[in-house]
């Protein structure tokens, strides 16, 4: 194979997904690229153009079905079943995918699936390995121990190619390069394909097919993901919208698919509830445009296809989440992206901000599990709570709720003194009226001192909000000295509510 | 002890401490007055399969072949592919020839299969000698497996199906009646020829179909092909043909 075009060398500072100086760290790096972010007001728009047609081809799409509330019951019923029975579900898949000729190999760790990989890809004398998008590999690094091997690796998905030249992780787990303008593209495939400038998304497009058509001709070994685990048939399930998995799993000798535990469903038929609505949700399209079930290499009589086919089923921390039965629906999760195209968080903060495998939401939710070190949970408090991601999810995953309990779980492990002191002489003060007045008079009268003093607590409330001016009298006096009610002024039904 | 013994001790363990049952949300924040779960119902006997639940909300796939038909129709209008429906094989030859001779194929890719073969007879190729003005197509049959980089020169694909989908526009392939893996995916025209009582309503009647066919020993690939090949991935534009085909040419015979 050619040398391939090398990715910056370093992932940009911040971006790589694994901060160091660990949670601590991740916590000041999200708060100071958070920052950034929103005041790059240009990029926020970018993003929110992005997005925008989302929600009318999403919308258009959910009217087809007959009923998009119901069947999201059914697609919760279909991972309910398969995620609470996982155990029988993962021995039933092994079994059954592996009497199709394929091999099973069980990953407890990034560190295991790692080795795991090279193992096969050294077996196999790689000389040329192809990828399609799989976002369990960025969760364990692997383009980066197969390159520290020697091994030169193609991300073939076209927004996880702009990725791998930029050398960024992906912004969004489904749209990888949202972020980047076509100008910046052009640059890109400039300096590293050596094509002509262009502002056309359909040549730009073009220019990585050419570039990958021989990849895949050359390639020893195929890597992907996998969306689904079929225990009934042993077969894995791949959606996609490009191609390129499709001629990953077909071309090379052999297919390697990382996949996480999770993702095991019982029958065949659950596919047929899921995969229109994970398209349907995700995109905004009636279903994805490469739907592709894999049940082991080429069987005999088959004319092509690889030699080998190995699955790799990930654990990584998806145990403990189990393990959490107020969490365990989140690993229902079928990597969807509606949470992520919903939040307002994420709109404005971007992807990056996270510095996680899996962005936005659901990320915020199963990321201090997964990374099993120190404390994620800052992530939780990046959240509104107005649980749009909840309401988007096609698997009716509790989205925003969790978000509430890792919130309380962090304040359990780590209670804040002064919080809970502050708590407490409120409650005392409010339960007797008396001093509650007289506590309120005070509070309306040194609120400009509390502003100048910029108390700690205060000070980062008040950092990117207005804090509003006291009223001269309180609530209790303006009421008792009321006008009379006006009757005429409320008359019933008109005015829509704008009081 | 082994991964796998590992991994399934971890899932097994985990699974001791009950959690709430399907459509059943973990609750309000315990310690806020919430109620404890309500118990799950047991494991394995789960009142309806999911299926069965979804079945009558997904969308409509089509009650009468006729509906199947328009269905199918629209939505591969829909989805950018291209749908021909010709009474005849004769006809789909001549439909053949018309698209070969405008886009000016050089090289096919073809496999062996009951409509594949009589359509291509309309097309002047090696396999089947037709004196013509136009010049010789050259053809590859991917059924004794064909090389990669051969097959990556063709200028189409043309390929059976296992079941047309209404529901979705959707074609079925696999790779032990269609010409293998990489024919319906690595030229950069599919042609998918047919017959209308291919048409299946939805998904799951496609899986009945695939059962009904193959019993217990599927294909080692199964493909749901929706559309030609697509990306948004820059700036959210829809492109088609990123790395699978650009056309997407479905023929229905009789
Ligand atoms: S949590 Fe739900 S909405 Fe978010 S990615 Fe997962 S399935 Fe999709």
């Amino acid at each position: 194979m050619p040398p391939h075009p090398s990715p910056t060398a370093s992932p940009h500072p911040g971006h790589s997904g694994d901060p160091v100086g660990g949670a601590h760290g991740a916590k000041k790096q999200f708060l100071r690229d958070a920052r950034e972010y929103v005041r790059d007001t240009d990029h926020r728009a970018f993003l929110r153009r992005a997005l925008a047609g989302y929600y009318t081809t999403r919308d258009g799409q959910k009217a087809r079905y007959r009923d998009w509330e119901h069947a999201r019951d059914a697609a919760n019923l279909a991972k309910w079943n398969a995620v609470n029975r996982l155990d029988e579900m993962l021995v039933r898949f092994a079994d059954t995918f592996e009497a199709g000729g394929g091999k099973v190999h069980w990953a407890r760790d990034a560190a295991e699936a790692r080795s795991i990989i090279l193992g096969i890809v050294r077996d196999a004398g790689a000389k040329a390995i192809i990828k399609s998008k799989c976002m369990t590999s960025e969760e364990i690094h692997l383009n980066a121990a197969l390159e520290a091997e020697g091994y030169g690796v193609v991300e073939s998905d076209l927004g996880e190619f702009i990725q791998q030249l930029r050398g960024e992780p992906p912004f969004h787990f489904v749209f990888p390069c949202m972020h980047v303008r076509r100008g910046e593209i052009s640059k890109l495939f400039e300096e590293h394909l050596g094509s002509a400038p262009t502002e056309s998304p359909e040549e730009l497009t073009m220019i990585a097919r050419r570039y990958m058509r021989r990849l895949y001709v050359e390639a020893d070994v195929g890597i992907t993901g996998g969306n689904f685990l079929v225990a009934e048939t042993g077969q894995i399930s791949i959606t996609e919208n490009e191609g390129n998995a499709r001629l990953t799993a077909a071309l090379p000798r052999v297919h390697v698919a990382l996949v996480g535990i999770e993702k095991c469903v019982e029958r065949l038929d659950d596919l047929a509830v899921l995969l229109p609505m994970l398209a349907t949700a995700g995109t905004g399209q009636p279903i994805t445009c490469y739907n592709t079930l894999y049940g082991g290499p080429r069987a005999t009589g088959e004319c092509d296809g690889p030699r080998e086919m190995h699955v790799v089923l990930l654990d990584n921390g998806r145990a403990a989440i189990l393990a959490d039965p107020e969490q365990r629906d989140s690993l229902q999760c079928i990597r969807c992206g509606a949470c992520l195209n919903v939040c307002p968080i994420f709109k404005n903060v971007g992807g990056f901000t996270y510095g996680t495998t899996y962005q936005g939401p659901i990320g915020s939710v199963i990321t201090p599990h997964l990374r099993g070190l120190g404390d994620w949970n800052h992530l939780s408090q990046a959240s509104s709570l107005c649980g749009a991601c909840t309401d988007a999810c096609p698997v009716r995953i509790d989205i925003h709720h969790h978000l509430l309990h890792n919130r309380r779980n962090a304040v359990r492990a780590a209670p804040n003194r002064i919080e809970r002191m502050g708590h407490r002489m409120f409650a005392a003060v409010a339960a007797r009226p008396q001093l509650f007045a007289a506590g309120g008079a005070l509070f309306r009268r040194s609120l400009w001192l509390l502003k100048k003093l910029r108390l700690p607590l205060l000070r980062d409330w008040i950092a990117s909000r207005d804090l509003p001016g006291a009223p001269a009298r309180s609530f209790r006096d303006q009421w008792r000295h009321r006008a009379a009610p006006a009757v005429a002024r409320s008359r019933p039904s008109t005015g829509g509510g704008a009081r | 002890m082994n991964a796998r013994d590992a991994i399934l001790a971890r899932v097994r363990e985990a699974l001791t401490v009950p959690g709430p049952g399907p459509h059943q949300r973990a609750g309000e924040m315990a310690g806020h007055g919430a109620a404890p779960h309500p118990a799950p119902p047991p494991l394995g006997s789960l009142p309806v399969l999911a299926l069965e639940a979804a079945r009558p909300w997904l969308p409509d796939g089509g009650a009468t072949p006729e509906e199947r038909l328009s269905l199918l129709a629209d939505n591969l209008g829909k989805l950018k592919a291209v749908f021909h429906c010709v009474p005849t094989i004769h006809a789909a030859q001549d439909l053949l020839f018309s698209i070969a001779r405008e886009r000016d194929w050089k090289r096919v890719a073809w496999h062996a299969h009951p409509l594949v073969e009589p359509i291509l007879a309309g097309i002047p190729c090696a396999t089947h000698k037709v004196d013509s003005a136009a010049g010789v197509v050259a053809d590859l049959a991917t059924d004794a497996g064909a090389r990669k980089d051969a097959l990556e020169a063709c200028d189409a694909g043309i390929t059976g199906c296992e079941a047309l989908v209404a529901q979705t526009g959707s074609i079925l392939v696999s790779s032990a009646t269609c010409g293998g893996r990489a024919l319906s995916v690595l030229p950069p025209v599919h042609v998918v020829v047919a017959t209308p009582e291919q048409i299946v309503a939805t998904l799951a009647d496609a899986f009945d179909a695939l059962r009904e066919r193959h019993g217990k020993s599927l294909p080692s690939m199964l493909s749901f092909i929706t559309g030609p090949s697509r990306t948004g991935d820059i700036e959210r534009i829809l492109v088609l043909g990123a790395h699978g085909p650009k056309e997407l040419i479905v023929i229905l015979v009789g």
